[in-house]
């Protein structure tokens, strides 16, 4: 008796709720995606946050206004000093406080390292999260991991602490530059910009990382104003919005630097802004230690007692550009030593909240690769 | 932006203006977001509460990208049943901001779309970012276990 022919029968298996995280490794941390499959498609992800819920805002109405930049440190874990930067550019804006040009140039020069160092991680794990297409991705990853290491290392020589360098104090800087570090900081920006046509050969050149992220997570220009994503997905947009030039703070009016910005709106054109990003900031760190003035670094009387500082009432917005994006505090005032009401407004609780607008349609591996490039951090998420 | 004239805005909505934009009755908040938006303001920044004696301030924070402007719109209400209107319809980045401060402070929004709570536990007791709530969770609050679970 003949073998009855193989038939091929089309079935609907319908929709698949599934749980992506919070403990996979490509969502950066704690982030919990719960997908509706049809098949490999998605058809609609709901995220999940909060795992990470700290209770900053409301830390911050018990402690002194002086005590607080080391918490918002805590906040970005990837790239610390922009939180407390935030804080203390808000606070200034908040109680009219003059800052001297040397310590604005050293936090700017802080700032710049940190987006660096903040942005190889992000193209490090990147690789990890688009994994075999890099050649297993470790090797972009422990490439990038190495050059981070030597901000990380310089950062240390300079300030005591690898990352959390609570170098930003309201009116001023914690910590003054000396003749070798500035040395030595000009050998570690060439050592960068040489490394990064060798990570872009890694990543940029390769065409399957072309492949996997072009026309991947479109986001247009239009849903990025509405939904108020920032930073390198705005920039990525084609909307050209910089905090550094849009409200500039410290040292940035005086330096030069590019916005770059990409019109396609994809993960790769996210990609290509923050590489760029990455020159910039060694243009603009070459720019300080060239041009960094001399005189104090903090002028304000030192304060033994918190609570003997007090900002007058009122509301302040400030914000400064994060490596993720728009980090800003506004502030309310009851004129007492300590902060009534205290909104951080994070640049990856912002860039988080398109993916259920742009992960439609997706592949579950594409929703990989337009995470990554979306570059959120959880702790800044939950704050 | 010549044309946004925040004055002549919070007059219409029988408003004011404050340092960092305009304050708008509960009823004027939708038309008057949806002013700020046909005048330019298409960047949604951020929503916060803010808890003063009479009940809680909303901030909506929109901006004018090209113009480089950006608008707080503020509105009140009251203690009990605080409630003021969606500002999703207007701007979808409204979502998670208000479903934040619906989480931390209680503040309904009416016309929201998908009203869960964000950040703290589906059976989380009160409201953390109110004045009334202690440091300390008071209530030895512990998450409920797989088996207790409803």
């Amino acid at each position: 008796m003949a073998e009855a022919p193989l038939q091929v029968v089309e079935r609907d298996f319908g929709e698949l709720a599934m749980h992506m995280g919070p403990q996979h490794p490509s969502t950066h941390g704690v982030l919990r995606l719960t997908l509706r499959l049809r098949g490999e498609t998605v058809v609609a992800a709901d995220p999940g946050i909060g795992f990470l819920h700290r209770g900053v805002e409301k830390l911050s109405e018990s402690l002194g206004w002086e005590q607080l930049a080391p918490v918002y440190e805590r906040d970005d874990y990837v790239a610390p000093t922009f939180n407390s930067l935030g804080f203390c550019v808000a606070a200034e804006r908040l109680g009219g406080i003059q800052v001297p040009r040397r310590g604005a140039w050293l936090r700017t020069l802080t700032a710049e390292l940190t987006r660096i160092a903040s942005h190889l991680v992000w193209l490090g794990t990147w690789g990890l999260d688009l994994g075999g297409a890099l050649g297993g991705g470790t090797t972009l990853y422990m490439y990038c991991f190495r050059e981070r290491e030597k901000i990380l290392d310089w950062l240390e020589a300079h300030t005591g602490t690898r990352f959390h360098t609570n170098v930003n104090l309201i009116g001023g800087a914690r910590y003054d530059l000396t003749p070798e570090l500035a040395r030595s900081a000009r050998v570690l920006m060439n050592g960068i910009e040489a490394a990064i046509p060798e990570l872009w050969g890694m990543s940029g050149d390769s065409s399957i990382l072309r492949d996997r992220t072009r026309g991947i997570g479109v986001i247009s220009p239009e849903l990025a104003q509405a939904v108020g994503v920032t930073g390198p997905v705005l920039r990525g947009s084609g909307i050209a919005f910089d905090v550094r030039q849009a409200a500039p703070y410290d040292a940035y009016p005086e330096l030069q630097f590019d916005v770059p910005v990409r019109r396609e709106g994809d993960a790769f054109a996210r990609f290509q802004v923050r590489m760029e990003e990455i020159l910039q900031s060694v243009r603009l760190v070459r720019q300080i230690l060239d041009g960094l003035p001399r005189g104090p670094i903090f002028t304000r009387r030192p304060l033994k007692n918190p609570k003997a500082s007090k900002l007058p009432a009122g509301e302040a917005y400030a914000a400064v550009e994060s490596a993720r994006g728009e980090l800003g505090f506004y502030l309310v005032s009851d004129g007492s030593w300590r902060p009534y009401r205290l909104k951080i407004h994070a640049p990856s609780f912002a860039n988080l909240q398109v993916i259920p607008h742009v992960a439609p349609g997706l592949l579950v591996a594409d929703l990989v690769a337009l995470l990554g490039s979306l570059d959120p951090v959880l702790g800044d998420v939950d704050r | 932006m010549g044309s946004l004239d925040l004055e002549a805005l919070a007059q219409g909505m029988g408003g004011k203006v404050h340092p960092l934009g305009i304050d708008v009755p509960r009823e004027a908040l939708l038309p008057a977001l949806t002013a700020l938006r046909e005048a330019g303001c298409r960047y949604y920044l951020l929503c916060t509460v803010t808890e003063v004696a009479s009940g809680f301030e909303v901030v909506h924070g929109v901006r004018d990208v090209e113009a480089n402007r950006t608008v707080f719109v503020k509105t009140g209400t009251g203690k009990d049943d605080p409630r003021v209107p969606s500002a999703v319809p207007v701007f979808a980045g409204a979502n998670w901001f208000e479903r934040e401060m619906l989480d931390l402070f209680g503040v309904v929004f009416e016309g929201h779309p998908d009203p869960r709570r964000l950040m703290m536990p589906d059976d989380y007791p009160g409201y953390p970012l109110r004045k009334d709530f202690p440091m300390a969770t008071p209530w030895g609050y512990r998450p409920a276990t797989d088996a207790e679970a409803p």
